[in-house]
């Protein structure tokens, strides 16, 4: 016979465990166990009631309001210390002359034509572990050199994380979380600041956009909440795909229509679930169907619009009711954390 | 304090070196960061007509170095001809930095007339960097005052200019006071401020300083420049100045940049575009930003830059601590050992990580820390950059390919630089590969899979396995090989690294994770049974070509080797769609890999039954039963094939040659019996040929039944003269002979 080796059963017959090994890689193990590679979660949980009545005053937080305000994803900051916001103003506010003055010498200190303020905004919140929002102003001094001229807002942007514990509690110490970052005012600006955050916090800034799906589940959780005073009308935006001509159809709804409707989708309180958002869309688009004979599931979302707030798929958002700010903001944050992980 | 530093974003050019690694020699000689100078070592061998000016220049220099008192211009030619090289030259190129010395000498020594010094000074544009040591001897010359006030003027105008190519400050600070007296000059005092405001750190701010700018503020009023070093003074030490200052001031100094300012961005722009050698080399961090994009949307490594600002404020003023570090010093500005031994405590990165990825120095650094903060940064903005430039997943992001094939090939390189895969890198991959043409940056995305971490969690057949496949039974024959060698590599890298693993074993930071051994061994075997499956089919499809045999026995050569080589308890066969098309090719090269892989499974095989036996090792795994099964049945299959002409019969492998009598004569093919063995294999038949043809030229019958007994072991040192080492090897230990003399073929194989 050939050279055979004689077979031996091994006297388990399995492989054995040996003290653990690691990976091949460093790098964080985290991200995996969640959502894995941005895939939407099946179920969501409404955020609890507004925090409104607790401890935080709607007045506050009212600027933000009516204002459209362009997403982007943040990665951790990397050595941010909110006992520095003011240093931090001083130097964004150099960075900002220098940047503008392309190249010449700038002094730190010395008051410039744009007045930089960061600050706090410690009732945008969602658990104690989330980092407390950070506001960014900048602010334009009229020409006049007069000690009390007028200031002039003319641009603003806050990071923020509301509920980003899945973030946050895998990050070490020397990271902050702060994962989305709204943006209004000239992009020019925008570009300045962010690269600033960029160079500073050795961060990652992307433009947040919302998905279809996504949007189809602020549709859903937004028609289900309470407004006092009489509601705007929900309308959505759909874009039709390859046509030579873009063509947008909207679709408005009675809010109250849309509750009613909602409200027989819905089966547990506080709780939504994709199948209900698919149920309360494919009631929509067939009620459209029945009047216009478009199906619109063959069309893409573009925009939502409720008395809640209105969100495109661009990644703009423009907040109406400050009640329900944290709860649009946890969506938001969700979203920016599967962004980034 | 930061000043004119933010006038300097640093956007200096990175070298990526082409070598994956670099010896630290290279930039330890030529690393000081510095563009103009890198660009100008570049550029002088090859550029003749910069050559004969570099001689020109060299006359010039040394003809000012001797120049004799009071020349006239206009009646010497000699002067007029070297002021007008180094005009020329300056505005040009720019001066190299041993130039400074001798015309400030010049300038400011008064031997010459002032048409003359004026003409010098303005020449003075730097082609690089100036040296601290002609700026202080030019100060020296001021204070004895041998020229005039036009001319000290213009020399502080040009200091100010300059200020930031000056290699080292160390010994103009030490100058402070002698600067500050020249305030006393009415003429000089706006320009001196101007110089003393960029000198000035927390230690020189005196109150006698303070005293003497008060006193001159009330004799000559409020002047700005007064107010700017007021100003500043008063920021270091707001207890001692007491006075208050208007807030707001538009400009404190008067540009002062004069004719300098045009000269260096053109000599800047000019070295910039002469350099063939960096430009290609530059990444992102100095290209023009010509493209419309969105913000942030632009693939850019960073600059490896210290946040200069932070620094700066931490050592002149400790109020403000961003980094609530008391002192640090950055990897990229380290030049000297002595400078790495005084500094290793505090070693700090630059303020992005990704600039690592151009920096072998950092990733050096890197290599050698434990901080898992770092790692960190960079899976964070490599996780991002790759994401948002991906340019299959976001759209219209495919003009842009070019860019994101170089991004690919430096993190490429720099996984191998530091032998180990980013995860930010591997879950990009995850997420794209779906999605993925499997043409598009194609080398550079199946280089990256070869470094894919070996991870405690198989999510690899969902992930990896499933889109790779698809892709491969669809796509062309140097596709598929092109998989199957990058599989080879990322089987080998994960190998390599367990045994880099055995070997550190106290090393219990990086255990801590949860892998086992028998995970690893899980995950090993997937991969190899994933590659014998694709191989299987892929073989079928194409209808067993050589070439992709090759590189299937390739991947092999590490499989069968893994026991011995990797000190892995893994041993796994080929499957028989890989086996036999090997067994049965036409072709001698895949025979004969074919024949020193089943060798090695049997080196291998051997080693672990004496391991197995002799119990040495407490921990030791067994190979199943079943591996020694499948090694039996193809040595039973290969020994038939290739000796003794009964792989027919002998043949027990379920998928084998094994057919009955009846039916091989059906086949009315004669002999058939002994139609397989080293002598009639297809793969060996041309060697028989050749070999008839020398042992016996006369005969033309191709007789080849005359290969027998001493003439069949001529044959086989005929086989293994043609190179067929991996049949010598296998026959030389598989088949057991009795008796080198033996005359019988059947007698041969006897165990």
């Amino acid at each position: 016979a050939p050279g055979l080796i004689p077979a031996m059963e091994s006297a388990d017959g399995a492989v054995r465990t040996l003290p653990s090994i690691g990976r091949l890689s460093r790098g964080p193990t985290f991200g995996r166990a969640h959502g894995r590679f941005g895939l939407s979660p099946s179920g969501r949980l409404l955020p609890p009631a507004p925090r409104s009545q607790e401890n935080a005053d709607p007045q506050r937080t009212a600027f933000l309001l009516r204002k459209q305000w362009t997403l982007y994803s943040v990665t951790p900051l990397y050595r941010f210390s909110d006992t520095h916001l003011r240093d931090y103003a001083r130097l964004l506010s150099a960075f900002i002359a220098a940047e503008k003055q392309k190249g010449l010498a700038v002094e730190v200190g010395v008051e410039l034509d744009i007045k930089v303020s960061v600050s706090s905004l410690p009732d945008l919140k969602g658990s104690d572990q989330d980092q407390a929002a950070i506001l960014v102003q900048l602010s334009s001094r009229s020409a006049a050199s007069s000690k009390n001229s007028e200031e002039k807002l003319i641009w603003s942007g806050w990071f923020c994380c509301v509920s980003g514990d899945d973030l946050s509690e895998n990050v070490p110490e020397d990271f902050t979380c702060l994962p989305l970052f709204l943006a209004n005012g000239g992009e020019s600006y925008t570009s300045i600041v962010g690269s600033w955050f960029q160079k500073t916090f050795d961060c990652c800034f992307r433009r947040l956009a919302i998905s279809p799906l996504n949007l189809t589940w602020m549709a859903a959780m937004w028609t289900g909440c309470k407004v006092d005073k009489t509601a705007s009308a929900m309308e959505l935006v759909f874009s039709v795909p390859c046509l030579p001509q873009p063509l947008n159809i909207s679709y408005a709804i009675h809010p109250e229509d849309a509750k009613a409707l909602w409200d027989t989708v819905q089966k547990t309180p506080g709780e939504i679930t994709q199948e209900e958002v698919d149920v309360f869309m494919d009631c929509l688009y067939s009620h459209f169907h029945r009047h216009f004979k478009i199906h619109l599931s063959a069309t893409k979302l573009v925009k939502v619009s409720t008395a809640i707030a209105s969100a495109h798929c661009d990644g703009i958002i423009k907040f109406l009711q400050s009640q329900y700010l944290t709860g649009v903001l946890m969506l938001l944050t969700e979203l920016a954390i599967s962004q980034i992980q | 304090m930061q000043r004119r530093q933010s006038s300097k974003t640093p956007k200096q050019p990175l070298q990526i070196h082409h070598k994956n690694q670099t010896d630290l020699s290279a930039w330890r000689k030529g690393g000081r960061i510095d563009p103009e100078k890198s660009v100008q070592n570049h550029q002088s061998p090859t550029n003749q007509k910069s050559d004969s000016n570099q001689d020109s220049l060299e006359q010039a220099l040394s003809y000012f170095e001797k120049v004799q008192d009071h020349v006239s211009l206009k009646k010497n030619n000699v002067l007029q001809k070297h002021l007008i090289t180094v005009e020329s030259i300056a505005l040009q190129r720019g001066l190299p930095p041993e130039g400074f010395d001798v015309l400030l000498n010049v300038a400011l020594s008064g031997k010459l007339a002032d048409t003359v010094n004026t003409r010098l000074l303005k020449s003075l544009v730097p082609a690089s960097v100036i040296p601290e040591t002609s700026v202080v001897s030019s100060v020296s010359w001021l204070c004895v005052s041998k020229c005039s006030g036009n001319i000290q003027l213009l020399f502080l105008r040009w200091l100010i200019t300059m200020f930031d190519f000056i290699d080292h400050k160390e010994q103009l600070h030490a100058l402070y006071g002698f600067f500050f007296s020249f305030l006393q000059d009415e003429k000089m005092c706006p320009y001196v401020c101007h110089l003393l405001y960029l000198l000035t750190r927390k230690e020189s701010v005196k109150p006698f300083r303070i005293r003497r700018l008060l006193d001159l503020q009330a004799k000559m009023g409020m002047q700005s420049h007064l107010q700017a070093l007021l100003s500043l003074y008063k920021l270091f030490c707001p207890e001692l100045v007491t006075i208050t200052l208007p807030g707001k001031m538009k400009t404190y100094f008067k540009n002062s940049e004069g004719p300098w300012k045009a000269a260096i961005n053109a000599v800047r722009r000019r070295n910039q575009e002469n350099s063939p050698v960096l430009q290609p080399l530059f990444l992102g961090t100095a290209q023009p930003q010509s493209r419309k994009r969105k913000w942030n949307t632009q693939l850019i490594i960073p600059a490896s830059s210290t946040n200069k600002n932070n620094l700066e404020e931490d050592r002149e003023k400790n109020r403000v601590d961003l980094y609530s570090m008391n002192e640090s010093f950055p990897v990229e500005q380290l030049q000297t050992f002595s400078q790495l031994l005084q500094n290793i405590h505090h070693l700090e990165f630059p303020s992005q990580m990704g600039s690592v990825l151009t920096n072998p120095l950092l990733l050096h650094y890197m290599n050698c820390t434990k901080d898992e903060s770092i790692y960190l940064r960079l899976y964070y903005w490599m996780g991002q950059t790759l994401q948002e430039e991906c340019t299959w997943c976001v759209a219209d992001n495919n003009q842009y390919e070019e860019e994101f094939k170089d991004f690919l090939e430096t993190v490429y390189k720099t996984e191998c630089f530091l032998q180990e895969g980013f995860s930010s890198c591997e879950e990009f991959l995850y997420k794209s590969l779906p999605l993925w043409d499997g043409f598009c940056c194609r080398s550079q995305i199946l280089r990256l899979v070869s470094w894919i971490p070996l991870s405690s969690f198989s999510e690899m057949k969902s992930h990896l396995y499933d889109p790779l496949a698809q892709l491969f039974f669809t796509s062309s024959l140097y596709f598929k090989c092109s998989v199957l060698e990058s599989l080879k590599e990322l089987l080998q890298n994960w190998l390599n690294w367990h045994v880099i693993h055995l070997d550190s074993e106290s090393d219990s930071q990086v255990h801590s994770l949860n892998t086992t051994l028998s995970g690893l061994v899980n995950v090993v075997a997937e991969l190899i049974h994933f590659v014998g499956w694709i191989s299987t089919v892929a073989l079928r499809l194409e209808n067993n070509p050589t070439f992709l045999l090759y590189f299937i026995l390739d991947f092999y050569e590490t499989v069968c080797d893994m026991y011995l080589r990797y000190n892995l308890p893994l041993l796994i066969m080929p499957p028989a769609g890989v086996f036999y098309p090997a067994l049965l090719s036409m072709d001698s090269v895949s025979l004969n890999q074919l024949c020193y892989i089943m060798y090695r499974y049997r080196t291998n095989l051997v080693a672990a039954k004496e391991n197995e036996l002799s119990k040495t090792k407490i921990l030791q795994f067994k190979f199943s039963s079943q591996t020694y099964q499948e090694y039996n049945q193809y040595i039973i299959a290969m020994v038939g094939c290739l000796w003794t002409s009964s792989a027919f019969q002998k043949d027990i492998h379920p998928q084998g040659l094994r057919m009955d009598d009846e039916l091989l004569k059906k086949t009315t093919v004669q002999e058939f019996k002994t139609s397989f063995n080293i002598v009639y294999h297809p793969a060996m038949m041309g060697y028989a040929v050749l070999f008839l043809q020398q042992a016996w030229p006369d005969d033309t019958t191709f007789n080849f039944s005359l290969i027998k007994g001493k003439k069949w072991n001529w044959y086989l040192e005929y086989l293994y003269a043609q190179g067929l080492k991996g049949l010598k090897v296998f026959i030389e230990s598989s088949i057991n002979r009795v008796s080198q003399a033996s005359h019988s073929k059947a007698g041969n194989v006897q165990v």
